[in-house]
């Protein structure tokens, strides 16, 4: 069922929407080939051209050129006016606003609604006339695209969860235990390199590959800056991944400090690497779905992080 | 946007070997804090970076980033380059500032990362706006 249920569904579905305007192109959303008139086409034979096509304005194209855009708009006035007899030439807007093929349609939308226009030609990088934009494309496109990736996620989840199927016993967890050399920064980052290859073979959806991977690389960062070694363990089981830094030392004093972004207790030496900033945990935090820490001093700090695998369109902090 | 157009509207100079310069890039990132990196971005972003450390490698390794671009003419070490080459991340050098180099990318189309919830909650908290 694609109907979202519950409000934290259908959150998810417009984040997603969101950033779909980001990754999809005008070219992805255009109509084309593009039905054009020229300069010297009447107004009546204008309207014979939006009636048999069923669409209500068109780029005006002379000698290969683009000239002008002429809409229903504008027939409208014409008919008003007694003036079907007139030619587009006289009734277009000239050098309309265009759009590149090649832009995010984030671009369109914005130009949709600051300059109030109908329709947008869309032009290539070479300025020839390859499609046109209206604002039901946009609308049509986005909805086709979560379709699509409906049915993709639908496969995913049959591959991750047929390696569970496939082992028989009442309940399976994988578990995969990965060694972190603390102070070792040449290394850093290996043990997630490898986690997150090995959740992208289980067939796990790279939205959720993806969340994991970050947790546990800012983990790793801690565990490889702030001790002298720990581990990294996942627990992967058909519902979620669940997920523990552990490391025997020295511990962090103040919980609740520690989880305040931008609160760094990293050397120099570490916030000239890119980190240290502050914002590991809060970070981990934004990707998980649940997580708890706990620590004594002189003993040493647990994390745990689940991230459920039915959680899937959400970005990090999104 | 491909590579090979980031190339030219940068002047830019491709540093590892194999690069498929017809990779797609769907918009770019300017940040030199990691954290940074893995909170704003999306899978297939550029990554625009004045740290040269192999960490940015891997910070682009979990954060789905397939291409980085190095600013104001650093040139990485060379492990950096090998762990690139060895993850299948491009590696790309610009002799222009970060400012410059997204804003000639962004100039030429090339969108940001856009909006993020955790931003908007900040924001929101000390604004008090919706």
């Amino acid at each position: 069922m694609s109907t979202p249920s519950t409000f934290q569904e259908r959150k998810r579905e417009v984040t997603r929407l969101q950033e779909l305007v980001y990754e999809l192109r005008v070219r992805d959303a255009m109509t084309t080939p593009v039905i054009t008139v020229t300069p010297q086409t009447t107004m009546a034979e204008f309207r014979e051209v939006l009636r048999a096509n069923r669409i209500s304005g068109t780029p005006v194209v002379e000698g290969g050129q683009m000239v002008g855009i002429i809409s229903i708009e504008d027939l409208i006035k014409a008919l008003a006016a007694g003036e079907l007899g007139a030619t587009v030439g006289e009734k277009m807007t000239p050098r309309p606003v265009t759009l590149y093929d090649d832009e995010p349609l984030v671009h369109a939308v914005g130009k949709f609604a600051s300059l109030g226009y109908g329709r947008f030609p869309v032009i290539n990088r070479q300025g020839d006339l390859v499609g046109i934009l209206v604002q039901g494309d946009i609308v049509r496109t986005l909805l086709r695209q979560l379709e699509v990736e409906y049915h993709e996620e639908e496969i995913r989840r049959y591959r991750a969860s047929h390696i569970f199927e496939d082992i028989l016993a009442d309940q399976v967890t994988l578990r995969f235990r990965y060694q972190v050399p603390g102070g070792d920064f040449e290394r850093a980052g290996e043990a997630s390199s490898r986690l997150k290859k090995t959740l992208s073979r289980l067939g796990i959806h790279p939205r959720i590959v993806r969340r994991v991977a970050i947790a546990a690389y800012e983990a790793e960062m801690n565990i490889v800056i702030y001790t002298d070694g720990g581990e990294l363990i996942a627990e992967v089981d058909p519902e979620k991944v669940y997920l523990q830094a552990v490391d025997d030392g020295p511990g962090i004093p103040d919980i609740q400090r520690a989880m305040e972004p931008g609160f760094s207790t990293a050397p120099d030496w570490v916030r000239e690497m890119g980190f240290g900033a502050g914002m590991g945990l809060p970070n981990i935090q934004s990707c998980a779905d649940e997580m708890h820490l706990e620590s004594t001093v002189g003993v040493g700090t647990r994390l745990e992080v689940v991230i459920y695998l039915d959680s899937g369109g959400r970005p990090c902090g999104g | 946007m491909k590579l090979r157009e980031v190339l030219q509207l940068i002047d830019g100079k491709v540093l590892t070997r194999n690069t498929d310069l017809d990779l797609e890039v769907r918009m770019g990132c300017g940040a030199d804090l990691m954290s940074d990196v893995l909170a704003f971005t999306h899978e297939g972003t550029l990554l625009m970076s004045g740290l040269t450390n192999p960490q940015v490698v891997r910070t682009a390794e979990m954060a789905g980033i397939q291409a980085i671009v190095f600013v104001r003419g650093k040139i990485p070490p060379p492990e950096t380059i090998a762990l690139a080459e060895e993850k299948g991340i491009a590696l790309l050098a610009s002799k222009y500032t970060m400012f410059e180099t997204c804003g000639r990318l962004y100039k030429a189309g090339l969108p940001s990362c856009g909006l993020f919830e955790s931003s908007l909650k900040r924001w929101r908290e000390f604004f008090g706006e919706e």
